[in-house]
């Protein structure tokens, strides 16, 4: 699963490169940061990457979830400050959802 | 893909909701639907979803069919409502929260997930549904005239949030139109409200979807953030 939702994220991540035109390429790789204090990727671009991923992981699992739920805007170290912080997030959520 | 313009209306049981389900499809477009209950008719080009507005896993279930069958959406009319007429010394709590749940909470789902569809597009027209209860400030009203001040800032906050992604959102602002939203209001408490328009007359259905076939022409794309209030308010 967790290959699953990585793969679902870099797809997002080349997405939003060609969408914004983005000079560099974001970089397909966990430690890549991408929102906050030396991010990549400003709030639009966060926005348009949560959207992005949300339906992918949707067609992937067959799963409706909400990315942008409130434990995730109101945690002190954001889920989307990084692709890996953002893919553990998501695998969480879905066990979560698997579970409920 | 469809190649027609896919529409999105909630609240299309019975009245004005029924009656943009009949203009629009009329119209050549694929019109999805809902409401609380099972339609009680079917009309080519129209399919029907049987939920409530405000809860969140059904809404976005919705919209993900819609995504998956369609692969677009272009307009989305957020007409489904509830009003309750009451002095606010004797309104209970439970009528506040449902009011605001549909009409707020409700608009706000519908507004988000239809949003998420019309961005890839980089087109979408959302219609949301205010009232002349707001500006008139009518007495009894408090609630529905408060909620409906919420969808006003509401389409006017998002139509700026929204606007890079190519989507405009406006509303319109009826006065009363003979549904079962004023049955039980007392004839002369609508004549007293009816008597405060510029125009002195019931609205009509057609009133409603003149607005909203100008809101939605592709011509209207500088057109955002906008309430038009029959009636002249």
């Amino acid at each position: 699963m967790y290959d699953k939702i990585l793969n679902a994220v870099y797809e997002s991540l080349d997405d939003i490169s060609e969408q914004l035109s983005l000079k560099n390429k974001l970089v397909k790789s966990k430690d890549t940061i991408l929102f906050g204090q030396s991010g990549e990727i400003d709030s639009l671009g966060l926005v348009t990457l949560i959207v992005m991923t949300e339906e992918k992981i949707e067609d992937e699992f067959d799963k409706s979830i909400v990315l942008a739920d409130e434990r995730a805007m109101s945690q002190r170290n954001s889920p989307f400050r990084t692709v890996g912080t953002f893919v553990d997030y998501i695998y969480k959520l879905l066990e979560e959802n698997t579970n409920d | 893909m469809i190649d027609k313009p896919v529409m999105v209306i909630s609240g299309t049981s019975k009245g004005i909701g029924r009656f943009l389900v009949e203009h629009y499809t009329s119209l050549g477009h694929q019109v999805i639907g809902c409401s609380r209950s099972e339609a009680e008719y079917s009309i080519d080009n129209y399919q029907h979803f049987c939920l409530d507005v405000c809860n969140e896993k059904e809404v976005k279930k919705m919209f993900s069919q819609i995504r998956k069958n369609y692969g677009r959406l272009d307009i989305l009319i957020n007409n489904a409502g509830i009003a309750s007429m009451n002095h606010i010394l004797i309104t209970p709590i439970t009528t506040v929260n449902k009011i605001l749940n549909t009409n707020v909470v409700g608009t706000f789902l519908f507004c988000r997930e239809a949003a998420k569809i019309m961005k890839k597009n980089q087109n979408g027209r959302i219609i949301n549904f205010a009232t002349v209860a707001t500006p008139l400030k009518l007495e009894g009203e408090a609630i529905y005239a408060s909620s409906k001040a919420a969808v006003e800032s509401l389409t006017q906050v998002i139509a700026r949030e929204l606007s890079d992604f190519g989507i405009t959102v406006n509303a319109i602002g009826p006065t009363p139109v003979k549904t079962d939203l004023i049955r039980s209001v007392p004839k002369e408490k609508m004549d007293a409200l009816i008597s405060m328009q510029a125009i002195k007359r019931y609205g009509e259905f057609v009133d409603i979807s003149n607005v909203i076939d100008f809101y939605i022409k592709p011509e209207s794309n500088f057109i955002t953030g906008q309430i038009i209030f029959l009636g002249g308010i």
